[in-house]
């Protein structure tokens, strides 16, 4: 991220969002130290690699995989991860039978504790509408053909739940441990729109 | 009426893994709604259909809403609730803007 040279005019939404805040610092209802702490928080902490964490110990840890599928809010609040906007969380399971897509057909939520922010394709008009109308045909967009036996399930979320996908575990991993099944869960295996795969 | 072509994702990059936010404007707009939400100025739900109010308005505006512009969604829809929350009135924010383009321009010689 870089701010565009000082001699440049401000554009449009520079001056409003500049507006803005310092209207809002002048009556005190924000800072800059705390705006900066928050911009933090999802620039360089929150991401994938904390759902990537969760999915492989679900994998390994069959006890835990049924707390998470059971109740994903409380037990992923007991490991630290709530959302700042105290929204509820569900952890839905892909099987032979079913594969789960997740979208936001009103807006853009999306499970930021455990994602990070979404990103751009997730907020598109396109992806929204056609998640809704043609899944199969969106996952091919995806580059992800699923047998015929496979359901599709599609998750609308929306400002009180958000879901996470728990993807499949690929054949062939089952000697791969924790830290090393983290690495193949990518971002878009637990949006719905991929699968963890061991060729990446 | 001619409808967009919803069924294809044509020219979106879907394997993007870019920054988190692409220019400082966009963080900061987004940190505000945070702020504010979390000082309890309105609800998760209140913000998600100001929101989606946004998308609206910018798609019958001809914005084919791609996801690139996301942002200005987002900010759009953040001077709709602090006006509607009476945090910060349309003028004010107007009055300001003005102001700050002003401020700027006297910095960095762009008077005119």
């Amino acid at each position: 991220m870089t701010e565009s040279s000082h001699r440049a005019p401000l554009s449009d939404v520079q001056l409003r969002v500049r507006a803005l805040e310092s209207l809002l610092t002048e009556k005190g209802v924000v800072n800059r130290e705390t705006l900066d702490g928050i911009v933090d928080h999802y620039e360089n902490k929150v991401g994938p690699h904390i759902g990537a964490a969760i999915v492989a110990r679900a994998w390994m840890d069959p006890e835990f995989k049924a707390r998470l599928l059971e109740d994903a809010s409380t037990t992923l609040a007991d490991q630290g991860y709530t959302g700042i906007e105290g929204s509820h969380m569900v952890v839905v399971e892909n099987t032979d039978a079913v594969h789960n897509l997740t979208v936001c057909t009103l807006c853009s939520c999306y499970p930021w504790p455990v994602l990070g922010l979404p990103p751009n394709w997730y907020k598109s008009t396109p992806y929204r509408a056609k998640a809704v109308r043609d899944p199969r045909g969106l996952l091919r967009e995806f580059g992800l053909e699923l047998p015929e036996e496979t359901a599709v399930r599609v998750w609308d979320s929306n400002a009180e739940i958000r879901y996470l996908v728990l993807p499949k575990r690929p054949e062939g991993t089952e000697n791969m441990s924790e830290a090393e099944l983290q690495e193949i869960v990518t971002r878009d295996s637990m949006v719905g729109t991929g699968q963890a795969t061991l060729e990446q | 009426m001619q409808t967009p072509d919803l069924e294809s994702l044509d020219g979106i990059p879907l394997d993007e893994e870019g920054p988190v936010f692409r220019e400082p404007w966009q963080a900061q707009a987004f940190a505000l709604v945070l702020k504010l939400h979390e000082q309890g100025h309105f609800t998760w739900t209140e913000w998600a259909e100001r929101l989606n109010r946004a998308i609206s308005a910018a798609r019958a505006g001809g914005d084919p809403d791609l996801g690139n512009t996301y942002y200005h969604h987002w900010l759009a829809a953040l001077e709709g609730i602090v006006a509607d929350k009476r945090l910060v009135t349309a003028e004010a924010l107007m009055r300001r803007r003005d102001e700050v383009q002003e401020e700027h321009g006297r910095l960095h010689g762009h008077n005119h």
